[in-house]
């Protein structure tokens, strides 16, 4: 197979690029998106790993993480449709009444 | 195994000694937690078991010795190890040891069940059967410090049984602690607790002593390690075992109640009656005839000491006896006569007898427990009686004025009350009879053999115990006689009297037990035969220890056994056709005149003891606390010297200069201070949910360059 | 060039690419069908890396479930653009030279100082097949995964709360 770092190289930049869209969009579903990028770019690197270790484990754990993902997808954008409720807006940045 | 090591040592039963104290403490615990929702009978029926089944541990244990001669030690825990103290909390199981055992664990049985009949009644006349509970939850206590005392390896183990013993011996005596003897309110009770407790304390306070030296001159406190050096040190230094059993002496004048600390025990009957018969009878007060057994290796090595401990036995024998004879309470009679009975033991064992003495001992637990709970028959057969008679006058329905005067003066326990009782209470008056003989000494009870064995060994150990002894022998007849002649025979003197009622099956079985033993526990060291010397021999053997074995001696036999005839016949004379009441004097006081009064009054000892240590005691308190403390330290010291230099200084120095310029300017500018850095940080918090995720990413990246040049 | 280092090429260009898109696309449907794009693409690479299982999960769960929920929300709420109303506007160039950094830092850790992990040549039949990995779910990881099945269970009602419209006229 190739090397680990190939694919430990490529998840380092789809998380950066979700990084990026978390600090840089303001759209709230777009920085839902990006974490969930975040995420993915996280379990590409588990499968890596344990395929180089030859151990189930990181599998496992990657089944999990989407599991989590889908809960919090869930339980987030009953958020933003709360918010959307409240605001009519789903820019985070409208959402500054903490400033001090 | 097999079967003939099986027959010929016998089955081992040692690991069980633990037991000894888990069960009453189990016992104890069950009627803790559960006792609330229990009848009297389950209440009576755990703590009984708790404690027949120590009997049983004590029995098995009795087998498994006669394959282990030089005893067993059963070690439970460690328990203390600091620096040269290495102490277990280990059970030492020899001959002398499950004597005690035996002892405690069989006639607290039978004083247990008794105590279910007693104290049904008992609570009930001083209306307050939840009571019940408690009694029994203290008696299991005290069965489990007396195994702990009994069953201890080490001495400091014997001190925790020996005070746990105390601490039951305070909470029972002050049973009912709101009230006196007669149940009118009062605070007697609690005083005769506090009395036993502290002059307990002062011969504690002698024991711990001797413990100290032991530990400073054998860095240990374990019997066999002391014994085995204490050849070693006799040599050298002879003082220091003096010291020791002397210091010891004083620990055992506390608790079996010698001179000079013996006022305690007549007032320790204000506890219920199976308390006067199990603790201040039987088992704990004969503790310090057991702690002078168990240092026999000690005592033997120093002469001296030996002489004082049997002096101080003959004297408290005859001197308590001289004061029985002039009491008119049927508890405090047999009060005296235990201390003198102690005194015999006492002596027994201060002399080298100790065989004599553990054997006076055990046959002195059978009788003397059998005699005050047939006392406790006879005061709870009066008080039936006197109920029985309130219930006639009120059915009559006239005199109740006069009658309640009488009823709030009426003392069941006062001889002066009783007489003719033998008819109306015949099972309670043969057990009494069967019980007196043996404490008179009269052949073939138990008690002629016991107190025969001292007496025989006295004439040849020390001769002027003999002579104290032999004269206390006449006494313990003579006012045996006396009492039986006043409660049991004559006339009725009070109505409660005759309407006296037998008492129940619960009540008289467990003295018919006690009455056979007193009859056959001669039997246990016969002489010519010799069981229980040979039984005790195993312990002592292991220390060389070459006892002196008395001979029976017929000329002393006789000699006491006529004593004790006549004495009986001399109190035949003088109460048998006269009965004793309120209105007049006692006849004896006739004849003797001034020395009946000093017998009638104790000799004056407590009267002596406020005058001499008391009163002196509590002046010197008083001045402490007035004079001293209040007047002194607090008035002058504290308020004018301390308090005046500080709010001087204070006022003149710390409240300007320290508290408000430097505490305050302190506070106020932190305040301050930390306003403006909030106000200015503020503007950090701009409420984007961006600009904080950039933050943090600014450290991640920052973090990792930094560890990357790292 | 192996076919392997061929296919590993194009497929990371497409998914860097697909992520990109996502990230700069304006309108908030576009981003998630690049998105949709990128975790099928990732997909292909499980396989290569030899969790079949996984991989399906990923389109099933991901691509499929949680990306539709997405675009639901997206055109339930109309909320596809937004105003130019930029209010952090210095905010963007930083975080992009910051986001530079870290890929720098991160490849530079890969190739010159972390040690390469020589990868097993052939896997054992079965690894990460749907049979396996069950059976190592319910036998070391059988606790988080009865734990996982509580978080759902709380998540879904915690959605239901979240969304429920408050009665106006109580």
């Amino acid at each position: 197979m190739l090397p680990v770092s190939y694919y430990v190289g490529l998840s380092a930049i789809l998380f950066t690029i979700g990084a990026l869209g978390v600090l840089i969009r303001r759209n709230a579903i777009i920085i839902f998106m990006s974490i969930e990028l975040m995420l993915n770019a996280a379990n590409l690197a588990f499968v890596a790993f344990a395929r180089a270790h030859e151990s189930l484990s990181g599998q496992i754990f990657v089944f999990f993480v989407i599991t989590v993902a889908a809960a919090e997808v869930a339980v987030g954008l009953a958020l933003i449709v709360a918010i959307f409720r409240n605001k009519q807006s789903i820019d985070v940045d409208q959402m500054s009444n903490l400033k001090g | 195994m097999l079967l003939s090591e099986v027959v010929t040592s016998g089955p081992d039963f040692f690991y069980l000694a633990p037991w000894l104290v888990f069960f009453p403490v189990i016992g104890l615990l069950i009627n803790i937690i559960f006792g609330g929702r229990f009848s009297e009978k389950v209440i009576g029926t755990v703590a009984s078991t708790a404690s027949g089944l120590t009997f049983v541990v004590a029995v098995l244990l009795a087998l498994s010795l006669r394959a282990h001669h030089e005893g067993v030690t059963i070690l439970l825990a460690e328990w203390i190890a600091i620096g040269e103290l290495q102490l277990d909390w280990a059970f030492r199981v020899d001959t002398l040891s499950v004597t005690m055992m035996m002892v405690v664990g069989g006639v607290g049985t039978l004083i247990h069940i008794y105590a279910i009949g007693y104290m049904h009644e008992d609570v009930r006349f001083k209306n307050d059967p939840g009571r019940f509970r408690r009694f029994f939850v203290f008696l299991n206590l005290f069965i489990a410090a007396m195994m702990i005392l009994v069953s201890g390896d080490n001495y400091l183990m014997l001190f925790v049984g020996w005070e746990g013993v105390g601490l039951c011996s305070f909470l029972l005596i002050g049973f009912w602690y709101e009230m006196d003897t007669l149940a009118r309110a009062s605070t007697d009770n609690a005083m005769a607790a506090k009395k036993a407790f502290i002059t307990n304390r002062v011969g504690d306070f002698g024991f711990l002593i001797a413990g100290m030296i032991m530990f400073w001159a054998f860095k240990s406190v374990q019997f066999d390690t002391v014994f085995e050096a204490a050849h070693h040190i006799a040599e050298l230094q002879p003082g220091i075992i003096i010291a020791i059993t002397l210091f010891m002496l004083l620990g055992v004048a506390g608790k079996s109640a010698q001179i000079p600390l013996f006022v305690w025990l007549p007032d320790a009957m204000a506890g219920p009656t199976p308390v006067s018969a199990l603790i201040h009878a039987a088992t704990m007060v004969t503790a310090g005839v057991y702690l002078v057994a168990r240092s026999a290796p000690l005592y033997m090595l120093v002469p001296q000491a030996q002489g004082i401990v049997a002096i101080v036995g003959g004297a408290t024998a005859l001197f308590a006896a001289t004061i029985a004879v002039g009491q008119y309470d049927i508890k405090k009679v047999l009060a005296y006569s235990t201390i003198s009975q102690l005194g015999f033991m006492v002596a027994a064992v201060g002399m080298g007898a100790f065989v004599a003495g553990m054997f006076h001992l055990v046959t002195h637990a059978f009788f003397k427990a059998l005699l005050f709970l047939s006392a406790g028959s006879v005061i709870l057969g009066v008080e039936r009686g006197h109920h029985h008679g309130h219930h006639d006058h009120d059915d009559h329905g006239h005199g109740d004025h006069h009658d309640d005067e009488k009823s709030e003066v009426f003392d069941p326990g006062d001889m002066r009350n009783m007489g003719g009782m033998r008819k109306s209470m015949p099972v309670t008056f043969w057990l009494y009879i069967i019980g007196s003989l043996a404490l008179a000494g009269i052949f073939p009870f138990a008690g002629f053999w016991s107190k025969d064995e001292i007496l025989a060994e006295a004439t040849a150990l020390n001769f002027t115990v003999y002579i104290l002894l032999a004269i206390a022998a006449f006494f313990t007849a003579f006012y045996m006689g006396r009492q039986i002649w006043m409660v049991f025979y004559g006339k009725p003197k009070h109505e409660a009297a005759e309407h006296a009622e037998e008492s129940p099956p619960i009540i008289t079985v467990p003295l018919m037990v006690l009455a056979a033993l007193s009859i056959l526990g001669g039997a246990l060291n016969l002489p010519g035969v010799g069981t229980f010397t040979h039984w005790l021999e195993m312990t002592y053997e292991k220390f060389d220890l070459h006892l002196h074995h008395g001979e029976f001696n017929l000329t002393v036999a006789i000699t006491s056994t006529v004593l004790a005839l006549l004495a009986i016949g001399i109190s035949w004379l003088i109460y048998g056709r006269k009965s004793v009441t309120f209105d007049q004097a006692d006849p004896l006081k006739r004849i003797l005149g001034p020395i009946f009064v000093g017998m009638e009054n104790k000799w004056w000892i407590d009267e002596l003891y406020w005058a001499v240590i008391l009163n002196p005691y509590i002046a010197i308190a008083k001045f402490t606390a007035d004079v001293i403390d209040w007047r002194f330290w607090h008035d002058w010291f504290h308020d004018k010297v301390i308090a005046g230099t500080f709010n001087w200084f204070s006022k003149t120095f710390l409240d300007s200069w320290i508290d408000q310029r430097g505490i305050d300017g302190f506070a106020n500018g932190l305040a301050a201070g930390t306003k403006e850095l909030a106000q200015r940080l503020s503007g950090i918090q701009t409420g984007f949910v961006r600009n904080y995720a950039l933050s943090v990413f600014v450290g991640v990246v920052v973090i990792l360059g930094y560890l990357i040049l790292q | 060039m192996t076919p392997e280092l061929i296919t590993f090429i194009f497929l990371a260009l497409i998914s860097v690419a697909s992520a990109l898109g996502m990230l700069f696309s304006r309108n908030a449907v576009y981003s998630a069908v690049y998105l949709i794009i990128n975790f099928i693409t990732v997909a292909v690479f499980y396989l290569m890396l030899g969790g079949a299982f996984i991989a399906v999960s990923q389109v099933a769960v991901y691509a499929g479930a949680i990306m539709v929920l997405f675009l639901f929300v997206i055109m339930l709420l109309g909320a596809e653009k937004l105003g130019n109303n930029e209010t952090l506007g210095w905010q963007r160039p930083l975080a992009i030279i910051l986001g530079l950094g870290l890929i720098v830092e991160i490849l530079y850790i890969l190739f010159f100082q972390a040690n390469e992990i020589i990868a097993v040549k052939d896997l054992p039949e079965g690894f990460g097949s749907p049979a396996s990995i069950g059976t190592t779910l319910f036998q070391e990881y059988l606790l988080p995964f009865e734990v996982t099945s509580i978080l759902l269970l709380v998540a879904m009602v915690g959605a239901i709360i979240l969304t429920r419209q408050e009665k106006k006229n109580v």
